[in-house]
């Protein structure tokens, strides 16, 4: 067995491609003497406050909610669990501009409803932000490992004599604290590479700075904002390595049943996250809309996104079926699977400023739809990997063997039996990746080809241009957009992680 | 010392346990009977607060609790051992055994009582079955309970271990003077070890007795099929007496039963003797079970009974048999079918 697999060699170019811009950013950084500038001091204060104010905020919210959505059996339990999933799927930058719209003097809740508010900005403004839309990780991982719990630790306590708030503290809650961790490093991940909300709310972050710099021509100081954000990430995605969950000995959860009066009230308790994640940005958009109609809006916009996501889906899944492939060949080919992953720790910025370099360095690619489907395809190349690879694990590696035994090469047995079983996975996936790139602003601020205008960079040019109302068309698609990306996260291969499938419990 | 009056658990649709009523005296040891998915357990979780009742009552000389009233689990003074014995992973045999006691004395009688002390520093998952079980007992019976439930607390057990852990959980409950309820598909369990026997059929108590009558004079053909080998005889009910193709029996009319009934016959009722000619039968099934054997045996006229006979009597299937009924008790008799 010293023949390497088919699929190595394919899944190795696409590996090495995945580290290009990493490679790239440290040739292009300029020499890291001011790192101990105060300007750079702040900058990384900033961004770890941010961080890990987020990360406090979303296991707030996240761990109670999982308690609630794990335990508690509420009518119409899935829909509170979907709409509570639901801000995952929303980029964080929608939120953070309606939020900081609607809200404090001028905002459109007083205009509106004459409701006098304080404003949504700075780095309070966006820990509340972020925290809304990634609480959604602790919820779903804390609420998984809730699930796998077996309630008769619960029911021994309960019958010693333990109140339950007491027994979900001390019997319940230690056994998950595992899981909440891991769903806040996610939500400390998403934060440290989010680029919209901290620019919209005015707080000088790694990303913003990043965006600045590069306005100002100054590459190579983004490249060293860049690798030093590379840094954090890289810290966390290590922690996260390091997060183990003990093993629970199965059985069946706990059930708890709210009194006639206490399920109205625990749904009034959780309705403020939803008005503010989902409801208000909605009805924001919706407002602008009725106010402003939908001038300016041109469907090339949303032509050109569909079409660059497009582009960037079918290249994404071609690349990633050999490395799925090639993950389950064997130990090398895992490695690289690895390696590919490490785009979805690249900040969207940082994948922006990496190539438009690489484009300066190849003029032929500059400025080219080319350069920014490949920023897409790199960055979302894991979801495509993960939806394949799922798919590609249920494949019996029997059927190759039977299907060579037949007398089909090995071209035959991809198109006839890989192919077309691991159809399910490679269309889910095509439709993360599509879904994804659509919403994607950073990166497709950088690369747009001058007049490229999408659904993403138009909205930022309206905020930016202070056109509020004009955002409403784009805003509203993205919107929709998101909802349809949760729908196919719910219904397609990454159901599991949803935990969805572990709620048929009688 | 509880009363429960028509006490029925909802599973969403499903009504599971079923409008149960039961008294348990004080110092008394009920079992509960029944199949897999009988809701044995859920009536179980019920008395001790952790499901919600439907309908009925549960009362204690110290609360009452109602579908609208509950009281939850930490305020019935109930103590529960769990068929997954359900010991705290992170605390130490003894500090699981004390979980919440203010008094160490009570917990060290336990740990004492029952040979807890060479491990009391061991971790849960370092112990082996049987010391889980009494663990699980003593952390259970050193809180005071004013009532105990066990599900299933053999379950989970070596075969080799449950008949000595069974007499041992049974003289700590007498020892400590508690009533209890206890829940389990093993009928030679239930049978020996209460002092009263309840057989669960789809959520319903079918019969509440003590073992004997349980056994011997069931009050469904269920219960009589689920507490033991049975056969039924066709006969004719006069006077206290059933004539059957066996011969004349004592009998007990059960069910209403009048006129041409079934009556019920356990293995230990019949004995065969091989014949050359004649007889009643034939031999149309033999079972080694140890110590003895079992045999089915086809009446010519259709039925079929079973009897017993020891190791030493091995009768070849097809062998033809005489029965004889060699009770003297009265047996049931059930309306026929």
């Amino acid at each position: 067995m010293n023949r390497w697999p088919g699929s190595y060699v394919p899944a190795l170019v696409v590996a090495v491609l995945a580290v290009l811009p990493v490679v790239v950013l440290f040739g292009l950084a300029e020499s890291p003497e001011s790192l101990l500038e105060a300007r750079n001091l702040r900058l990384l204060l900033n961004t770890l406050l941010l961080t890990g104010l987020t990360a406090l905020g979303a296991i707030a919210i996240g761990v109670p909610l999982a308690l609630l959505t794990a335990f508690v059996r509420l009518p119409w339990n899935r829909l509170w669990l979907v709409l509570l999933a639901a801000p995952l799927a929303m980029p964080s930058y929608l939120g953070a501009f309606t939020l900081h719209a609607a809200f404090g003097m001028g905002g459109e809740l007083e205009n509106v409803l004459g409701l006098q508010t304080p404003s949504v900005f700075g780095l309070w403004g966006a820990t509340l932000v972020m925290t809304l839309y990634t609480y959604p990780f602790v919820l779903l991982t804390t609420r998984a490992a809730l699930l796998g719990q077996d309630a008769s630790l619960v029911a021994a306590a309960r019958t010693l004599g333990m109140p339950l708030a007491a027994c979900l503290w001390r019997v319940v809650l230690p056994r998950a604290a595992t899981a909440v961790a891991a769903g806040a490093l996610l939500s400390a991940l998403y934060t440290l590479s989010d680029f919209g909300t901290p620019a919209i709310m005015g707080v000088d972050t790694f990303t913003r700075m990043i965006y600045v710099e590069y306005n100002a021509f100054g590459l190579g100081r983004a490249a060293l904002l860049s690798l030093q954000l590379l840094a954090i990430v890289g810290l966390v995605l290590f922690l996260e390595s390091r997060v183990a969950a003990t093993p629970e000995r199965p059985g069946r959860a706990l059930v708890l049943w709210p009194r006639a009066w206490q399920a109205p009230a625990l749904l009034l308790a959780i309705s403020p996250v939803i008005l503010l994640a989902l409801v208000l940005p909605l009805a924001v958009f919706f407002l602008w809309l009725v106010r402003d109609g939908a001038g300016g809006f041109e469907p090339a916009f949303a032509w050109n996104s569909a079409l660059a996501s497009g582009l960037a889906a079918l290249a994404a899944v071609v690349l990633a079926l050999p490395v799925a492939l090639a993950a389950r060949a064997g130990r090398f080919g895992r490695l690289m699977e690895r390696v590919t992953f490490l785009g979805f720790g690249v900040p969207g910025i940082v994948m922006g400023t990496a190539l438009v370099y690489l484009g300066l360095q190849l003029p032929p690619l500059y400025q080219t739809l080319a350069l920014l489907v490949l920023a897409y395809v790199l960055r979302f190349l894991p979801l495509a990997v993960g939806s394949i690879r799922s798919s590609v694990e249920s494949l019996d590696s029997g059927l190759a063997r039977a299907a060579r035994v037949l007398g089909a090469g090995p071209r035959e047995v991809f198109f006839r039996v890989t192919l077309p079983l691991t159809r399910r996975g490679v269309i889910a996936g095509a439709a993360l990746v599509f879904l994804e790139a659509m919403r994607e602003l950073p990166a497709t601020l950088l690369l747009a080809p001058t007049g490229f205008e999408t659904l993403a960079t138009y909205l930022w040019r309206m905020y930016e241009a202070g056109y509020f109302g004009r955002a409403a068309v784009p805003g509203l698609l993205l919107v929709l957009l998101s909802g349809l990306g949760l729908a196919v996260m719910l219904g397609g291969e990454r159901r599991a992680e949803f935990g969805l499938s572990g709620d048929n419990r009688s | 010392m509880l009363s429960v009056t028509d006490m029925s658990v909802d599973y969403g649709s499903t009504r599971v346990v079923n409008g149960v009523h039961l008294e348990l005296a004080a110092d008394e040891i009920l079992t509960l009977v029944g199949p897999t998915g009988c809701g044995k357990t859920t009536l179980l979780n019920g008395l001790a607060g952790l499901v919600p009742m439907a309908t009925g009552a549960v009362r204690h000389p110290d609360w009452t609790a109602t579908p609208d009233q509950p009281v939850p689990p930490e305020r019935r003074k109930v103590g529960m051992v769990f068929q997954d014995f359900a010991l705290f992973p992170h605390l130490s045999v003894e500090e699981n055994v004390r979980f919440r006691l203010a008094d160490h004395a009570v917990g060290e009688r336990w740990i004492a009582r029952l040979g807890l002390d060479d491990f009391r520093q061991a971790k849960p998952g370092r112990l082996s079955g049987g010391q889980k079980q009494r663990v699980a007992l003593a952390r259970a019976l050193a809180h005071e309970p004013s009532y105990m439930l066990l599900d299933e607390p053999l379950s989970n057990l070596d075969a080799a271990f449950k008949e000595s852990l069974r007499w041992e959980i049974r003289d700590a409950l007498k020892a400590a003077g508690v009533p209890a309820i206890w829940v389990t598909h093993d009928q030679d369990e239930a049978l020996s070890v209460g002092d009263r026997l309840g057989v669960l059929r789809e959520g319903r108590l079918e019969q509440l007795d003590e073992p004997e009558t349980c056994f011997s004079l069931p009050a469904t053909r269920f219960v009589a099929g689920f507490l033991g080998e049975a056969a039924f005889l066709r006969g004719e009910l006069a006077d206290g007496r059933v004539s059957t193709g066996l011969g004349d029996v004592p009998a007990t009319p059960v069910a209403g039963a009048t006129g041409t009934v079934d009556v019920l016959l356990r293995p230990d009722d019949c004995a065969i003797e091989p014949v050359g000619e004649g007889g009643h039968g034939h031999v149309s099934l033999a079972r080694y079970e140890g110590g003895s054997w079992l045999y089915a045996v086809t009446l010519d006229d259709g039925p079929v009974v079973k009897a017993r006979t020891s190791h030493e009597h091995r009768i070849a299937p097809e062998t033809r048999v005489a029965v004889r009924i060699v009770t003297t008790h009265p047996l049931a008799a059930f309306p026929a079918e």
